[in-house]
C-alpha cells in the first residue's frame, strides 16, 4: 500500500532495511543466546545517522519526527524485535527532554544521543507501581542545590548500559498525582547503582534491570520541567513513544508474515506446496490484512503528532499501540503455526518472533490500560460535543 | 590530497539468466548497480580522504541513468560527481573507454591518486584501469590489497599475486586498481543520502572534455563484437542414489571410469 | 551509425526486450511513433544509452535489428604485420605454465596463417628458458636480457615489448591472463592503440580475412562474445591458465634465438619493487588444481571445513569455497570461487553444501566434471552437475573420503 512517504522517508526506510539485513541479521541469534548488549549495532546506527532520526537538526539529529522513528524501528524489527530497542527505548527517554527540556538541557544531552554516543533509559516502573504508576515510592527531596533520590525502579529497558536516565520520583507525596517530578540522572552518579538483570521470555538482547537510588545526589539543573510535572511529562512522553512500540510490534509481525508466506511456498506436503491449501491461505490473508491495518493506523497517528506537536493524541497513540501489539501476538502465533514443527525449533528464526511480540502487549502501558485510556477519551469527547 | 574514483554502473548479473527454451539472455527486472569492485574503490578513496584530508571526486562514463550510481557514491561520502555521457561514446571498447575517462580526468584537473575497481562484472576485462593510466601517462599498480603508506609524493602498496603479494612503491600521481580484500565498504548515512540527492553532478559530453572524435565510441574502438551467442547450456547429468556409502562407491567408480582419478 | 529497428520487419514480438541486459528496449504501439504497418500493431523502440553490445540481435527471428558500423576514414596499413607471438611470462626464472598452453594454441593459429610462431622472453639469465620455448614449439625466441627485467615491472616491460612490436610487427600477440598478464597486456595495447580481448576461451582464424576470432564470456559467463580487431595490429588476446592444452615437447626441435641486452638502454621505471611475500598457507593452489573440493553455506560452521579439507587431501586437490562461506568468515577469500572470486576449470569440481547461485556457477561451470552434494534436491547446482548426490553432506563427504582412501591405496 502506498503511504505517500516523502523521498527522504523512503531513503530512510531503505537504509534501515539495509542495516537490518546486512548488519543485524547475521548476529541476531548470537545476541538472543548471549543476551549481550549489541553495542556494535549502536555504532552502525550511529554511522548511518539513524540515532538522531527524530531529533531536530540544531541538536545534531536529522530533523525527522515520530513517523521517521517508526519507519526506522519497523524496518529494524522486521529482522529482529529486540536489537532495535537500542534505538526505540532510547527514544522513549529522549522524548521527555525534547518536550520539556530547557535549552541548556537539550544542548547538553541531545547531541550525544543523536550521534549514537550515548544510549538512554526511561525509569518509571517500580515493584509496587506498574499500571498504577501513581503508586511510585521513589522520592526526591530538595537539599540546597540538589535533589536527593531514594528508591528502586524495576524492569527498566537499557538499564545498566544506558548512560542517561530519565527518572520519575515523588517530590511531594502530599500532592498525589501532582507530586512527582522528572529528573535526568547520569550513570556513575554516586548513590545510583544497578540491581539484578532480568531473564526474559523474549527481547533477550535488551537488558532489563533494577535501578537502585540510595541518597543519590542530582543537581537541580537536571530537573526536567517544573516540580510536580512528573506524571504530565510521563503521559506526554507516552503519547509520542507509543507509536514507536506499535512500530516495533508491526515490524515483528511483518517479518513473521513475510517469512511465513515464503515458507508456505517452499514447504511441500501431500505433493503440493502448503500455500495452495485454503487453510494456510486464509491464515495468511487475515495476517496480512491486520498487519496493513496496523501500519495505516500507526503512520496516520505519527503524522498527526508530527504535524502538530500540541495536538491531543492520547487516544490515537493508545489505539495504535493496542492494535499493533495484539496483531503482532496473533500474527506471530499463526506464523509459527504455518511453519509447523519447524516453527517451534530454535534453529529457525520464527519462534523468537513470538517470544519477542508478547512484551509489546505489556510494556509502555498494558493493553488493558490502553483500553481504559481509549474509552475515557471517547467519553470525554462525547461529553464535550454534547455541550 | 585529491582522489579520483572511477566507477561503472552495471546490470546486476544476479538477475541475468539464460532462457533454456530460446537459449537467449533474459532479464527479470534487472537492477542497475554500482559495479561491486568499484564500491571497494569508493571506500578506499573515502578512507584516504579521512586519513590525508582532501577531496574525493567520483567519475563515470555511461548512459544518463548512470547518474544514480554516482549519487550512491556521493551518499557514501564522496564530494563531487562527474558523469561523462554522450551518444558518441556508445559502442566504446576498453581502449576508447580508457581514452574517454582519461580526458574526463584531465578536465577535472589536478589529482594525486586515481582509484579503480579491479574489473567490471559485465565486461570482466580488467583493462580499463591500466588503460587510463597509460593514457594519463602515470604509473599504475593493479590488484592492490592494501595501501601501506601514502604521502604527497609517494604511495606504497601491497599487490596481490597468485602465490602471495608484492610490495611496490610508486610516485604520485598514480593509479591503482583494488581488490575485495582491501576494505569493507561502508553503508551510506542518512545525511549522505540527503546530501547526494541535492548534489549537482557535472554532466560532460565529448565536446566538454575535448575528445578527438575518432578516438571515442565505435570509431575509436579497435575491437568490435562480431557475434554474441549463448553457450550451449550445461546439462545436468545423473543423480546418484542410495545411502551415503553406496553413493560414494558409485561416484568413485564413475570417476575412475572417466579416468579423472 | 548505431543501432536501429528495421521498421517494416519488426513484429513487436518483444523477444528482444528480455534479451537487453540494460532493459532499454520497449514495445509500443506503432501509432505512437507514426510508423504504421499493414499487419503489426506494435514496434520495438530502443532507449537512450544503448552501448551496441548486440545481445538483442540473436533473439530477433525477423532480422529487424541492425547495428551499423561506421567506417573510419583513415586506416593504418596493417598488411605488413605477420606472425604469431606469445609473451613468455617468467617468475624467478621459471616460465609460467600458461605459456606452454599458448604455444600449443599459437602453433595452430600460426599454421592456419602460414606464419611463424615466436616467443618474447624478458628476464635475466633465461638461456635455459629460451631453449625450452623452442622445444615446445616456438620457431623463434626474442630473448631480451637485463637486470632491470629480472622481475616484472610495468614500465621497462612495456617499453621493451612495445618497441619490439613496433619494430617486428607481429599480427597476433598472446599473453597469459595472469595477474601480471592482464594489466601488462592492457598497458601495451593502450600504448600501441590496438585492440585487446581479455580471458579468451577460444581462438580461431578466419582464413579469408586473416582475422583472429577471439571468443570470451561476458555478463558473468551468461553469454559468449566473439570479438575481432579488424583494422588494428597486433591483435592482442589474453588467455587463462588451463583453457588450452599444453604443447608437446620435442627435445630435438630447432629454432632461432635472438638474444639482446637492454643494459645500455634507458628504460623508464616509475615503480619500485620492494619485496615479494609468499603466502604459504595454501598447500595446493586453487588456480592450478586439477581437483577442487568446495564448501558452502551448507557446512554451517567454520570447523566443518575440516571434512572438505580431508576429502581434498584424499584426492590431492585444493579447497575452494563459495562466497557465503567466505563472507561468514569461515575460510579466507583466497579460496573463493565465483564471480568476485576465482574462476577455475579443474578436471573435477566437487561442490558440497553449495546451492549453485549464478555468481558461483560462473566461476566453475567450465569444469570437466562437476559433482554436487546437497540435501536440497531443488538446488540450482544440480542443473549443471555431471553427478548429483542428494544427501546430508556430513554423511556423504566422509563416506567419500573413506572410499577414496581405500581405493587409492
Amino acid at each position: 500500500m502506498d503511504y505517500f512517504l516523502s523521498e527522504e522517508q523512503m531513503m530512510l526506510r531503505e537504509l534501515a532495511r539495509r542495516i537490518a539485513e546486512e548488519k543485524i541479521k547475521p548476529v541476531r541469534e548470537h545476541y538472543d543466546e548471549t543476551e549481550e548488549f549489541p553495542w556494535p549495532i549502536v555504532e552502525e546506527l550511529a554511522k548511518a545517522d539513524l540515532c538522531g532520526v527524530y531529533i531536530p537538526e540544531e541538536y545534531g539529529g536529522t530533523g525527522g519526527g515520530v513517523l521517521e522513528l517508526c519507519i526506522a524501528v519497523e524496518e529494524l524489527c522486521k529482522v529482529d524485535g529486540g536489537i532495535a530497542l537500542v534505538l526505540a527505548a532510547t527514544a522513549l527517554a529522549t522524548f521527555p527532554i525534547l518536550l520539556f527540556g530547557s535549552e541548556e538541557q537539550k544542548k547538553k544531552y541531545l547531541p550525544d544521543i543523536a550521534a549514537g554516543k550515548k544510549v538512554a533509559a526511561f525509569a518509571l516502573t517500580e515493584p509496587g507501581a506498574g499500571s498504577d504508576a501513581s503508586a511510585i515510592q521513589t522520592t526526591a527531596r530538595r537539599e540546597g542545590e540538589s535533589y536527593i533520590l531514594n528508591g528502586t525502579k524495576c524492569f527498566i529497558t537499557n538499564g545498566g548500559e544506558a548512560q542517561i536516565y530519565v527518572v520519575i520520583a515523588m517530590t511531594d507525596k502530599t500532592k498525589g498525582s501532582r507530586g512527582a517530578s522528572a529528573f535526568i540522572v547520569k550513570k556513575d552518579t554516586p548513590g545510583f547503582s544497578f540491581g539484578k538483570k532480568e531473564k526474559k521470555m523474549g527481547i533477550r538482547s535488551s537488558p532489563t534491570r533494577e535501578l537502585i537510588f540510595n541518597e543519590c545526589k542530582v543537581p537541580k539543573e537536571d530537573l526536567l520541567g517544573k516540580e510536580g510535572q512528573g506524571f504530565v511529562i510521563a503521559l506526554k512522553t507516552f503519547d509520542a513513544s507509543r507509536p514507536g512500540v506499535a512500530a516495533q510490534a508491526l515490524g515483528i509481525a511483518c517479518g513473521a508474515l513475510d517469512d511465513a508466506i515464503n515458507y508456505s511456498r517452499e514447504r511441500v506436503q501431500f505433493g503440493q506446496s502448503i500455500s495452495s491449501f485454503q487453510a494456510i491461505q486464509h491464515l495468511l490473508a487475515d495476517m496480512a490484512t491486520e498487519v496493513e491495518a496496523s501500519r495505516a493506523l500507526i503512520y496516520a497517528t505519527a503524522r498527526m503528532i508530527d504535524r502538530d506537536p500540541k495536538a491531543r493524541v492520547t487516544k490515537e497513540a493508545a489505539m495504535c499501540k493496542l492494535f499493533a501489539s495484539d496483531v503482532a501476538m496473533k500474527v506471530t502465533t499463526n506464523a509459527v503455526q504455518v511453519y509447523g514443527g519447524y516453527g517451534y525449533m530454535r534453529e529457525y528464526p520464527m519462534e523468537k518472533r513470538m517470544r519477542d511480540a508478547k512484551i509489546t502487549q505489556i510494556y509502555e502501558g498494558t493493553n488493558q490500560i490502553m483500553r481504559n485510556e481509549i474509552a475515557l477519551a471517547l467519553i470525554k469527547e462525547a461529553a464535550r460535543i454534547r455541550k | 590530497m585529491n582522489f579520483i574514483v572511477c566507477i561503472k554502473q552495471v546490470p546486476g548479473t544476479t538477475e541475468v539468466k539464460i532462457d533454456p527454451r530460446t537459449n537467449t539472455l533474459i532479464r527479470e527486472g534487472v537492477e542497475s548497480i554500482v559495479n561491486p569492485f568499484d564500491s571497494y574503490a569508493i571506500e578506499e578513496g573515502l578512507r584516504l580522504k579521512e586519513r590525508m584530508g582532501g577531496k574525493v571526486t567520483v567519475i563515470s562514463m555511461g548512459p544518463p541513468q548512470a547518474e544514480s550510481a554516482l549519487r550512491e557514491a556521493l551518499s557514501m561520502g564522496c564530494d563531487e560527481g562527474v558523469l561523462l555521457t554522450d551518444p558518441a561514446f556508445a559502442g566504446s571498447d576498453t581502449l576508447a573507454t580508457s581514452y574517454t575517462v582519461a580526458c574526463g580526468i584531465r578536465k577535472i584537473g589536478e589529482f594525486d591518486l586515481v582509484i579503480c575497481g579491479k574489473q567490471a562484472i559485465d565486461g570482466d576485462t580488467a583493462q580499463v584501469g591500466p588503460g587510463i593510466a597509460e593514457k594519463l601517462g602515470i604509473p599504475a599498480v593493479t590488484y592492490v590489497k592494501k595501501i601501506e603508506e601514502i604521502d604527497e609524493a609517494h604511495i606504497r602498496v601491497e599487490r596481490m599475486m597468485e602465490e602471495g603479494y608484492e610490495v611496490i612503491e610508486l610516485g604520485i600521481p598514480a593509479l591503482i586498481t583494488v581488490v575485495k580484500e582491501i576494505n569493507e565498504p561502508r553503508l551510506p548515512s542518512l545525511r549522505g543520502m540527503m546530501r547526494a540527492k541535492k548534489a549537482t553532478i557535472s554532466i560532460w559530453n565529448a565536446f566538454d572534455i575535448g575528445c578527438q572524435r575518432d578516438r571515442i565510441g565505435q570509431p575509436g574502438s579497435p575491437t568490435i563484437v562480431n557475434r554474441i551467442f549463448t553457450p550451449p547450456p550445461r546439462k545436468g547429468g545423473e543423480l546418484i542414489l542410495g545411502d551415503p556409502e553406496e553413493q560414494s562407491r558409485k561416484l568413485v567408480d564413475k570417476l575412475r571410469e572417466a579416468k579423472v582419478i | 551509425m548505431g543501432i536501429r529497428i528495421v521498421e517494416d520487419k519488426c513484429t513487436g514480438c518483444s523477444l528482444c526486450v528480455k534479451a537487453c541486459p540494460f532493459g532499454l528496449i520497449k514495445i509500443i504501439s506503432r501509432e505512437e511513433v507514426a510508423k504504421p504497418h499493414p499487419k503489426y500493431k506494435k514496434i520495438a523502440v530502443i532507449g537512450e544509452g544503448c552501448n551496441l553490445c548486440g545481445a538483442c540481435l540473436e533473439p530477433c527471428s525477423f532480422q529487424a535489428i541492425l547495428i551499423e558500423k561506421e567506417e573510419a576514414k583513415l586506416r593504418p596499413d596493417i598488411s605488413n604485420y605477420k606472425g604469431v607471438w606469445v609473451f613468455s611470462e617468467q617468475k624467478k626464472e621459471k616460465i609460467q605454465g600458461v605459456v606452454y598452453e599458448l604455444l600449443g594454441e599459437g602453433r595452430k593459429l600460426a599454421e592456419r596463417l602460414g606464419e611463424k610462431l615466436s616467443c618474447v622472453l624478458l628476464g635475466q639469465g633465461m638461456d635455459e628458458g629460451a631453449k625450452e620455448l623452442i622445444a615446445y614449439g616456438a620457431d623463434r625466441v626474442y630473448q631480451i636480457e637485463g637486470s632491470i627485467l629480472r622481475d616484472f615491472q610495468d614500465d621497462p616491460y612495456t617499453d621493451v615489448l612495445t618497441s619490439l612490436i613496433e619494430k617486428e610487427k607481429p599480427e597476433i600477440v598472446l599473453m597469459g591472463a595472469t595477474a601480471i598478464g592482464r594489466s601488462f597486456a592492457s598497458r601495451v595495447a593502450a600504448r600501441l592503440g590496438t585492440g585487446l580481448t581479455a580471458d579468451c576461451t577460444e581462438l580461431a582464424i578466419d582464413v579469408e580475412s586473416r582475422q583472429l576470432l577471439q571468443t570470451r564470456p561476458a555478463f558473468g559467463g551468461n553469454i559468449m562474445a566473439t570479438i575481432t580487431t579488424p583494422h588494428h595490429r597486433p591483435q592482442m588476446a589474453t588467455v587463462r591458465h588451463k583453457v588450452f592444452k599444453k604443447a608437446i615437447k620435442q627435445g630435438n626441435r630447432q629454432g632461432e634465438i635472438i638474444k639482446e641486452s637492454v643494459e645500455n638502454r634507458t628504460l623508464s621505471l616509475r615503480t619500485k619493487l620492494l619485496n615479494m611475500v609468499e603466502d604459504i598457507t595454501q598447500t595446493v593452489k586453487l588456480a592450478d588444481a586439477d581437483i577442487i573440493v568446495s564448501g558452502g553455506r551448507g557446512l554451517g560452521a567454520p570447523e566443518n571445513f575440516r571434512i572438505i579439507e580431508e576429502l581434498a587431501r584424499s584426492l590431492g586437490g585444493a579447497v575452494g569455497a563459495s562466497r557465503a562461506a567466505v563472507d561468514a568468515g569461515w575460510i579466507p577469500y583466497s579460496h573463493q570461487v565465483g564471480q568476485t572470486g576465482r574462476t577455475v576449470c579443474p578436471k573435477i569440481y566437487i561442490a558440497c553444501g553449495i546451492s549453485g547461485a549464478i555468481q558461483h556457477l560462473v566461476g566453475m561451470q567450465s569444469s570437466e566434471i562437476i559433482v554436487a552434494i546437497n540435501k536440497d534436491p531443488n538446488a540450482p547446482i544440480f542443473k549443471v552437475a555431471t553427478y548429483g548426490i542428494e544427501g546430508d553432506l556430513f554423511k556423504v563427504v566422509p563416506a567419500l573420503t573413506k572410499r577414496l582412501t581405500e581405493v587409492l591405496e
